[in-house]
């Protein structure tokens, strides 16, 4: 992500450097007489509706292999985090899709391991917490095992209330918080 | 003379420690050490000795000082060698029976001048007291430093004098002492998931003893050194198990469907206190510590954690939950009684000194956690000073030899 960032800024310098020369190459400044200032706004150049010839439309081929079941946001298996409520580690009926895809997944391809990160909202102990988050890792896994992944596929471990996803002290980040995360190794 | 030790409302003992005669950079701070640390113990009151220094060689009229209404007066001096060592010396007058009750120099290296201070401390304590000193001692703790820094630290006493032992980009929770002072348990993220190490503070070596499948976490040494309890969840849900120090010999000890996390030894070894969900909400509960049928101790409200005990075994520190706030709580094992120790409401890891008088734990002040200390009594809290940062999960290392 970093590399990226720097990559795409040191790009814009170096662009911005490139039309300096070329600004310093071709506009001769008449000092008696001030150049007129052009406004050279988007469509400035070849006026109201014309196709700008410099325009670059960005097209995605289909994956001749059928899209990634983990990032097609119309794929269960794209959904990865089960939340709790307070104090509980009852996985709840709205995500049922989300273990029933991954558990079928895992019993499909016996190769691909996970682990299950449980975490916690910030109140009380971190000892329990880090207990109360392992056994929403628990539950998790249980339901993963129902769907027919093997105990060899998936290590449940807790981040207790160590790891936020997010921070504050409201119901809202609260929510967040109370949490089991599938990770694919 | 003697300070009884009586519990809640118990007399303070009148001191004054007079400003030490102090020579070079560094030397003044001696006195006020000395101050700060019998004030936090909660059993005397300091009487205002004004700004004139009294070295130890003056003569003083004990009957001005028993006047003013100090039963007992400090006196002392602080000299910077030109060798950079600390020339430190005091007595100890008693302004009643007008003797001397003691009375010493010390020759300390520049890094030992404040402990040098806190043996000072210590023996004026034990002086008037007859019980050991526990100025002396080190704590330990982790402080989070930004969302993504976490430290070990080893400091003094007053948490003063911190040095890091660990650095981690991942948390460290739950660090314990060996009964060596030397060494430290504790879990650690670092690997992405929680695993106890065994870190020997004075070399920085370092062990992962339990990295068993799941989670690993909640070290407890045996009052002998040998034994870790841990929490494992190898075989599904957290359960406590036992097993040498070097993370060899490993057998489950509990034998619950849900919840039994934070194992603590009685003194005596015989013991093991935990914390369990069995009954619905976590509870603590004690079990013998080779295993078998577990008694509940604590009964009041629904969330009870984190228990400690005292260095006698007549005390269980824990922190409860009593309408959203968590509060250090002291139960008196012989009497069955209960009474709270703070009045904050974000209170955790409560840990006892090793003379028992005292408490150290964390709370939170804007936001942010701080290192506290109490009498056990509550009657005596006194915020500990820290480096700057998120401060978590105290706890008092023993006495070193």
């Amino acid at each position: 992500m970093q590399y990226y960032a720097r990559y795409a800024s040191s790009a814009v310098a170096a662009a911005a450097v490139i039309l300096m020369v070329a600004g310093c190459s071709s506009v001769k400044l008449d000092e008696q007489a001030p150049a007129p200032i052009v406004d050279a706004g988007a469509g400035g150049a070849g006026g109201a509706g014309a196709t700008d010839s410099r325009a670059v439309a960005p097209v995605t081929t289909a994956s001749t292999k059928g899209v990634d079941p983990f990032t097609d946001p119309n794929n269960p298996l794209s959904k990865k985090s089960v939340f709790f409520d307070f104090d509980s580690f009852v996985v709840k009926s709205e995500f049922q899709p989300l273990v029933e895809a991954h558990g079928k997944y895992l019993a499909a391809n016996s190769g691909r391991q996970i682990k299950i990160e449980g975490n916690t909202d910030e109140r009380g102990g971190r000892e329990y917490n880090l207990a109360l988050g392992q056994k929403r890792a628990e539950a998790v896994k249980q339901r993963l095992l129902l769907m027919g992944a093997r105990d060899a596929q998936i290590e449940t471990v807790s981040f207790g209330k160590e790891k936020p996803r997010a921070t504050g002290s409201n119901e809202e980040t609260w929510a967040q918080n109370r949490r089991a995360d599938i990770v694919y190794k | 003379m003697r300070v009884e030790i009586t519990g809640v409302g118990g007399q303070q003992f009148p001191i004054a420690i007079a400003p030490f005669a102090h020579e070079g950079a560094g030397a003044q701070e001696v006195d006020a050490i000395v101050r700060a640390d019998l004030a936090r113990s909660g059993l005397f009151r300091i009487i205002d000795a004004g700004a004139q220094p009294i070295a130890e060689n003056a003569n003083v009229n004990l009957a001005d000082w028993k006047t003013r209404g100090a039963d007992a007066l400090v006196i002392g001096s602080s000299r910077r060698l030109a060798d950079g060592r600390y020339d430190v010396r005091f007595r100890l007058l008693d302004t009643v029976k007008q003797t001397q009750l003691d009375g010493l120099s010390y020759l300390a290296p520049a890094a030992e001048l404040r402990l040098t201070a806190h043996r000072i401390a210590d023996r004026i304590y034990e002086k008037l007291t007859g019980e050991r000193g526990v100025f002396a001692t080190r704590i330990a703790y982790v402080v989070q430093t930004s969302r993504n820094s976490w430290e070990l630290h080893v400091a003094d006493a007053d948490g003063a004098n911190s040095q890091a032992a660990l650095r981690s980009r991942e948390p460290i929770i739950s660090p314990a002492w060996a009964p060596d002072g030397i060494r430290l348990a504790y879990v650690s993220f670092e690997t992405g998931k929680p695993v106890v190490y065994v870190h020997t503070v004075t070399t920085g070596e370092r062990k992962a003893v339990a990295n068993f499948r799941g989670s690993n976490s909640a070290p407890a040494w045996s009052p002998d050194g040998r034994s870790l309890a841990v929490t494992l969840t190898r075989e599904g849900n957290s359960q406590i198990f036992l097993m040498n120090a070097d993370g060899s010999n490993v057998r489950r000890l509990t034998q619950s469907s849900g919840i039994d996390t934070e194992p603590v030894f009685s003194p005596d070894g015989q013991s093991i206190f935990f914390t369990s969900d069995r009954g619905g909400g976590p509870q603590i509960y004690r079990m013998p510590a080779s295993g078998g049928p577990a008694q509940r101790m604590t009964f009041g409200g629904d969330y009870n954690i984190s228990p400690r005990l005292s260095p006698d075994g007549k005390l269980m520190a824990y922190v409860a939950r009593r309408s959203g706030r968590f509060q250090v709580m002291v139960h008196d094992l012989v009497s069955g009684t209960d009474s709270p120790v703070t009045d904050t409401a974000r209170d955790e890891s409560p840990s006892f000194a090793p003379n028992g008088r005292l408490l150290l734990y964390a709370t939170e002040v804007n936001g942010r956690g701080i290192l506290a200390s109490a009498s056990v009594d509550g009657r005596v809290r006194t915020r500990l000073s820290g480096p700057s940062g998120d401060i978590r999960e105290p706890t008092w290392g023993p006495y070193i030899k």
